[in-house]
């Protein structure tokens, strides 16, 4: 027998105008488990993720953390509970060098609570945080603004935000984008770190189905705000529908 | 012909001290280098109120309104660091005015102490009513804030309370001017550097970070409505102060305490002085307030000079006369020959 699961995700629909970003959706996942999010542009996978972390209302239906009913809670509520995003389009605290801007989260509540009242040097910690994630030790990199980091590396940055949170679901909208095949290759054992021997459960959303598949071990793939399928990516790229949604290119690539 | 010329040329000064975390000061020249603006303010303002016979009633005067304004101006830059533009200072100063002449008419207290409960209980006051609009931003938030004392200001006429249009009168005064102006000098300053000191903690990093981006602030598990009420608390302590302080040195306190000026001159003194550095507000408020008292002189034609001044200084100092000047202080020029030229 198992517990409950650790997100389970039941019905959710959203609507934006006459469009269904996100239709009757439901899925579910437990603790050390990785899940990828796979669909065509504009078919809700991001609504999906801000639906879950509170970013978006939903219309209908209920999010679970844990058995316990979160839908609709604030972001920062999600975060507090461990369930931390980052973003697809990024957007750091541009002005503040780059170390800086873990402070913030390292600040946050959950953080502070989890080591216990008083939390020293948040700045160490964020510069120990930013050589995880990919940022070379001796370099002056992390003393630079925010605004300066080439695209890739702010996409590293949105990870180490979510790490210093010492989060138990981390959700990764399109980290791969904007990154070069080499510094992909870069992270893949990373995520597979997080997963594996911090037991962090991993949701990735992601275009880059062959780089993906080799961290998940579940796919659910959208296509108009519907789960048109479910299962491992070997299962999911034998569906029609899925094949169809895709149209050639990325499905070869990634299959 | 070979002609030779000569250059300025603008360096910076290059101590380490300087940069915003590492603090290596490497010697006491260093050191002095960077005590001594500050000491020289601090010292001045506090030998200000030893040379009353020197300078009259009428200055100690003008000192005490303008460190009055000074509260509310380095209230309003706090607010802006939240990303928050109050376009109305008057509430926080018309609420601890009225809230010090209440307590100190209906349970009789000495200033000493409706002064603090004023302050702190006007400071919650202002945040429970600011609350309901905290999420609002940029001139939303400001057009609230800009209606806010005037509504309070009309419902106090409307409802007669507090005195209504009579206002309270016959308050008990503070001991004496001295005292006064050591008092309003010391929260002046106290609060500069306080905030200033502030905004340089991890706490001050979140506050600014909210100003800056939001999005990110709730994705990092921070509540912001929360900390954006402390901001408007914190912030509101120093208006609410003044407000309270000018009730005792007047004995009265009347609807003139939401009155617009308390809301245009602090702003205008951190437009003139430089937003973001809380010196750059007190330095405003000790520019446009004795200002426009020397002003007075001129009759109508004050208006004009003043607003002139006013135009002048945005735009030929977008960044604020405050940060000029410290931007000057770390440079310092030189003369060096140039390249030889052939003519
Ligand atoms: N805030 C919003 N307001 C209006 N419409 C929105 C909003 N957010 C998303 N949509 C719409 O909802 C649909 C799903 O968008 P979403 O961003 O979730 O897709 P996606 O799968 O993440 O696409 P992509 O792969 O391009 O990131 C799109 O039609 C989009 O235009
Ligand atoms: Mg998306």
């Amino acid at each position: 027998m198992r517990t409950d699961p650790i997100l389970r995700v039941c019905n959710l629909s959203k609507r934006f105008g006459g469009v269904n970003a996100v239709y009757d959706v439901s899925f579910y996942l437990y603790e050390g488990e990785t899940l990828g999010i796979i669909g065509p542009n504009g078919s809700g996978k991001s609504t999906l993720i801000n639906l879950i972390t509170g970013f978006v209302k939903p219309d209908s239906g209920k999010v679970y953390f844990r058995g316990r009913d979160i839908t609709g809670i604030t972001p920062d509520k999600a975060v507090s509970l461990g369930i931390a995003r980052s973003f697809q389009l990024v957007r750091p605290f541009y002005n503040m060098a780059v170390y800086k801007n873990l402070v913030i989260p390292l600040y946050s509540p959950r953080v502070r609570k989890l080591k216990g009242g008083k939390y020293g040097d948040r700045d160490e910690v964020a510069i120990h945080l930013l050589e995880e994630v990919g940022f070379e030790r001796d370099s002056q990199v992390p003393f630079k603004t925010a605004g300066t980091l080439p695209h890739g590396y702010m996409k590293r940055l949105e990870l180490a935000r979510c790490l210093s949170l010492q989060p138990e679901v981390v959700i990764l909208d399109e980290l791969f984008s904007g990154m070069s095949m080499s510094e992909i290759a870069s992270m893949l054992p990373l995520l597979e770190k997080i997963n594996r021997e911090e037991g962090r459960t991993l949701i990735m959303v992601e275009h880059r189905l062959r780089e993906l598949f080799r961290v998940v071990g579940k796919v659910i793939v959208l296509n108009f705000g519907m789960k048109i399928a479910e299962g491992t990516p070997a299962e999911v790229m034998e569906v029609e529908e899925v094949r169809k949604a895709y149209l050639g290119s990325e499905v070869e690539a990634g299959a | 012909m070979v002609k030779r010329g000569y250059r300025k040329e603008r360096l910076d000064r290059g101590i380490k001290a300087r940069s915003d975390d590492i603090f290596a000061i490497a010697s006491w020249r260093e050191t002095l280098y960077l005590i001594l603006p500050r000491a020289a303010v601090i010292v001045s303002l506090l030998a200000f109120p030893l040379l009353k016979d020197v300078l009259g009633h009428y200055w100690q005067n003008v000192m005490l309104i303008t460190c009055t304004i000074a509260l509310l101006a380095l209230s309003w830059d706090l607010l802006a660091s939240v990303g928050l533009v109050s376009l109305g200072q008057a509430l926080f100063f018309g609420v601890g005015a009225y809230l010090a002449g209440f307590l100190s008419r209906t349970f009789g207290w000495t200033p000493l102490l409706t002064i603090p409960a004023s302050t702190v209980a006007g400071a919650l006051l202002c945040t429970a009513i600011l609350f309901p609009v905290l999420r609002l931003r940029g001139i939303y938030f400001g057009l609230i804030t800009f209606a806010l004392p005037l509504l309070m200001m009309r419902m106090i006429e409307a409802t007669k309370i507090l005195g209504g249009t009579e206002g309270l009168s016959g308050l008990p005064p503070l001991p004496d001017i001295t005292f006064e102006l050591y008092l309003v000098i010391t929260a002046a300053l106290v609060c500069a550097f306080g905030f200033k000191r502030l905004m340089d903690t991890d706490y001050g990093l979140v506050l600014r970070a909210i100003r800056d981006n939001d999005r990110s602030v709730l994705a990092s598990g921070i509540n912001i409505q929360w900390y954006k009420a402390q901001a408007v608390f914190i912030a509101a302590l120093p208006g609410t102060f003044a407000g309270a302080f000018l009730t005792h040195h007047y004995q009265f306190v009347g609807m003139p305490a939401f009155a617009l000026d308390f809301s245009i001159l602090p702003l205008t003194s951190v437009v003139i002085g430089g937003a973001g550095t809380f010196a750059g507000a007190v330095l405003g408020a000790f520019i446009l307030v004795p200002l426009s008292e020397v002003l007075r002189a001129f009759g109508t034609l004050r208006v004009v000079i003043y607003c002139s001044f006013l135009i002048i200084f945005t735009i030929g100092l977008p960044e604020g006369i405050f940060r000029f000047i410290e931007r000057k202080y770390h440079q310092f020029e030189r003369v060096v020959p140039l390249e030889e030229v052939r003519a």
